[in-house]
């Protein structure tokens, strides 16, 4: 395939201010953009998939297979998307389109992942602003179970389970038994999801302009209440125990493929890439600006602040174990007391051990009688959770019983939004400036009112996640459609550059806009290491995705087990659905090659039929570069 | 005769007396058992457990029998305690003149008044325990309105002030755009006019300058 590019760095500049008289929007200083970029790579799955998975896969061992997919994968391609977007000075179907007509699906896969993600991520945003504000009241809604009507006893529900359970799924979701019973539209999930929107729509309006203000705030706030939470975790009773466990390396742990596969898989979600998001974020700059720095800058604090957060995690989740743990000595030491009539406060947690021997020696038909809880802090410890588990269950546990509830319930939640808000900008904004360059907005709209129409249609959307269902169909899209797409875009967009549009070519741009060529280090990941490791990587998600049939755990208050979830299968037609969230996105990149290779057909037949002396080959509409337009 | 009838009442008042103790036993028919855990409900300001408590207890438990009955036959001696333990649990069972109270009654007295007999020894449901008489749960205050929609109040119209500031902020913006580029039309329509209008430019002398510069540069 011919590029129909030429490669004259001048017109290139050309390309991208030439666009109808007006000048194309600009960071206000090299902070806001950088600030933008970790805001954007830096997410909710910082703080609650990599702690779990570091627990998970063996604690510090888990840093050596991240640190590498960090090194041999996250950052070759961040590097190659921020460079390639300040080059080319275009959203990302218009990149892609530039290197290949063919390869334009490439950037639309981009668009309808990053609105598909949109839709999702924000319903999570909903949920933090309903815990938000609920944490106004004291006590804490979710410390105590609601009690019946003839205040004899407590919701059944809720004592089965616990209160934090309870006020998860029952009055937050008011989740139904299955994902086919849908039940109907929560309202306060309704409004709660329309304040987030509007947020959202604040900050957005006037695209980079006011999302380069937003981040001054967003980006930084995260990193205040972690440092805040980090030194009053550290004091709380637990804490080393918890920190023990999160850091203390297991390399048997490391011989098990999945957790490469994890490592992998984790990082780059982790750096949103593939999103179209960085391309836009990029193509904002000045071309003279040395794209190399930021891609290390933003890999690297990308990865410590997933450390950096997993510390107070764990501290905070140590915390609770103990408690925990606590409570149930407490309670067998109840049982003890009450039924031998021992002094009250005899029996204490330090010489527990000892009346316990004591007593199964004196009378152990009696103690074997009272059926006694297995107290462990490492089964505590072990009871992990991940995602929303980790925010909205083990975490506002965590926080009822640290004095002062409500204050670090406002703080961590705050923390939160703005990790999550941060991240929104990057999905709506790729999403946004593809269609601005592409000019399909439009003239006589402003920019405000289609970023306006965008989030209107956005809501409206997203409120089948807001219905009694919504979680279980959240979970689906953020297994499918935010997880095999992205591997195959990314794969694509990687051998596009190095292969299509030349090595050589783009280590030239590069030079042009750092002063230097890419050094070995790039050059070997580029060409080889990173493709492989990709393909790699999506081999290997598929075959596991495969493997097991698809299942998700219900909360069914009728199930035999309950509190234990439901694990059920996936109807039929709710996997058609998976099927086409994780294709949808995919489709335009073979349909959009498909239709440029007929155009291509068509005309050269017709040149060949009609073949002209005079004919001017050298002239035709589809070489201009000073147009980016799709012909479609 | 008199010393004789006086001899049987007390021999009979104290036999009843002596039943009424016997009543009450371990797994007592009407009784019912108390446990009390003060070091776990007040620390290091725990009260020894003695009989002056005891006593304390039985008033108490004869109060909630005169409030539950309205009636004041019930005293301290109507209320029998039995196997007292260093727990500090016990039996008790309320008498009534010769007969026991029945359990369903003592019961619904006690949950009743359940709130005094608590706040008499400074302790809660849990740290004074009637076994098997289910406790009183207190329903969470709810106030008039939720207030976490107070909450979102607040910030739903931060969030529309925010729109409507920003939108109108653009939109004086274009205005004021709109009219420089006006003006500046007007400008440049008033040079295309018969292609040789020029600015007139006027200088401290009052006449066109143009006509003086463009005289200097022609070669008249």
């Amino acid at each position: 395939m011919s590029t129909e590019k030429s490669g004259d760095p001048a017109d290139m500049t050309k390309a991208g201010e030439v666009k109808a008289g007006e000048e194309r929007p600009k960071w206000d200083n090299k902070i806001q953009y950088l600030l933008t970029c970790i805001g954007f790579a830096v997410g909710l799955g910082n703080v609650w998939r990599f702690p779990y998975l570091c627990q998970v896969y063996g604690g510090g061992a888990f840093l050596i297979p991240y640190l590498i997919a960090l090194v041999f994968e996250g950052l070759p391609l961040l590097h190659l998307e921020l460079a390639i977007g300040q080059r080319l000075r275009t959203g990302s179907i218009g990149v892609w389109y530039s290197i290949s007509p063919y390869l334009g699906g490439v950037g639309m896969a981009s668009m309808i992942v990053s609105f598909l993600v949109g839709l999702f991520y924000n319903t999570i945003l909903a949920w933090v602003l309903w815990y938000f504000f609920n944490s106004f009241q004291d006590p804490l809604p979710w410390r105590d179970c609601p009690v019946l009507s003839n205040h004899t006893a407590y919701v059944k529900e809720c004592e089965m389970s616990t209160p934090v359970n309870y006020f998860w799924y029952r009055e937050t979701l008011n989740i139904t038994p299955d994902i086919e019973t849908s039940g109907s539209l929560q309202w306060w999930l309704v409004i709660c999801m329309a304040t987030a929107w509007g947020i959202v729509y604040i900050c957005f309006i006037r695209g980079i302009e006011t999302i380069g203000k937003a981040v001054y705030i967003t980006a930084t706030f995260p990193y205040l209440v972690l440092t805040i939470f980090l030194i009053r975790a550290l004091t709380l009773p637990g804490a080393t125990a918890g920190l023990q466990y999160l850091f203390t390396p297991q390399w048997e742990i490391l011989k098990n493929p999945k957790v490469w596969l994890d490592a992998a898989t984790q990082i780059f979600f982790s750096l949103s890439l593939a999103f179209g998001g960085l391309i836009a974020f990029s193509s904002y700059n000045p071309q003279k600006n040395n794209c190399e720095r930021d891609a290390l800058i933003v890999g690297c604090v990308n990865s410590a602040t997933s450390i950096y957060a997993s510390i107070p995690i764990f501290a905070i989740l140590g915390f609770k174990a103990k408690s925990n743990f606590e409570d149930c000595l407490n309670g067998n030491i109840l049982s003890l007391t009450n039924a031998f009539n021992i002094g009250d406060q005899n029996i204490t947690l330090e010489n527990y051990d000892s009346w316990l021997a004591h007593l199964n020696e004196s009378h152990p038909v009696q103690v074997a009688d009272l059926h006694l809880k297995v107290c462990n802090l490492q089964t505590f410890l072990d009871q992990s959770a991940s995602g929303t588990g980790l925010a909205f269950i083990v975490f506002t546990e965590a926080v009822i019983k640290m004095p002062g509830s409500q204050v670090w319930a406002v703080l961590f939640f705050i923390m939160l939004f703005s990790l999550g808000l941060s991240s929104m900008f990057g999905n709506l904004e790729g999403v946004l400036t593809p269609l601005l360059d592409m000019k399909m907005v439009p003239r006589c709209i402003p920019k405000e009112i289609f970023t306006g129409m965008m989030c209107m249609v956005s809501f409206v959307l997203a409120l089948i996640f807001t219905m009694g269902s919504g979680n279980y169909w959240l979970e689906i899209f953020n297994g499918y459609v935010g997880s095999l797409p992205l591997l195959i875009i990314a794969f694509f967009e990687i051998t596009a550059v190095v292969y299509i549009y030349g090595m050589n070519k783009f280590s030239e741009d590069i030079e042009y806009m750092t002063g230097r060529r890419p050094n070995l280090y790039w050059q070997a990941n580029w060409r080889v290491i990173s493709p492989l490791m990709l393909l790699v990587v999506f081999v290997a998600y598929v075959v596991v995705q495969a493997e097991q049939q698809p299942t998700y755990a219900a909360w069914n208050p009728n199930y035999v087990d309950f509190p234990l979830e439901q694990v059920l299968p996936y109807p039929k037609w709710v996997f058609a659905i998976c099927v086409l969230l994780a294709s949808m996105p995919c489709l335009p990149i073979p349909l959009v090659a498909l239709y440029k290779f007929i155009l291509f057909l068509k005309k050269w037949l017709m040149g060949r039929l009609h073949s002209n002396p005079y004919d001017n080959e050298g002239y035709s509409p589809d070489t201009q570069i000073s147009v980016v337009k799709m012909e479609i | 005769m008199l010393t004789d009838l006086f001899l049987t009442l007390c021999i009979s008042t104290a036999l009843t007396a002596v039943q009424a103790e016997n009543r009450c036993s371990v797994d007592a028919k009407n009784g019912y058992k108390v446990r009390l855990s003060i070091k776990t409900a007040l620390g290091n300001k725990a009260y020894p457990w003695d009989d002056s408590e005891m006593f304390l207890f039985r008033a108490t438990l004869a109060f909630a029998m005169r409030v539950y009955t309205k009636s004041d036959q019930y005293n301290v001696s109507s209320v029998h305690v039995c196997d007292e333990t260093p727990r500090v649990s016990f039996w008790f069972v309320v008498s009534n003149d010769t007969e026991l109270v029945s359990a369903e009654d003592v019961e619904k007295a006690v949950r009743i008044s359940r709130n005094r007999i608590n706040s008499a020894f400074m302790l809660t449901d849990q740290t004074l325990e009637f076994v098997n008489i289910p406790p009183t749960l207190v329903a969470p205050v709810q106030p008039g309105t939720p207030p976490w929609l107070i909450v979102f109040g607040v910030v739903i119209s931060a969030v529309c002030a925010g729109v409507v500031m920003l939108l109108l902020s653009s939109f004086v913006q274009k205005r004021r755009k709109k009219g420089i580029l006006e003006d500046e039309n007007e400008e440049e329509r008033c040079e295309k006019q018969n292609g040789a209008t020029h600015e007139v430019q006027e200088g401290s002398d009052d006449f066109n300058q143009i006509f003086v510069e463009a005289s200097s540069s022609t070669k008249l």
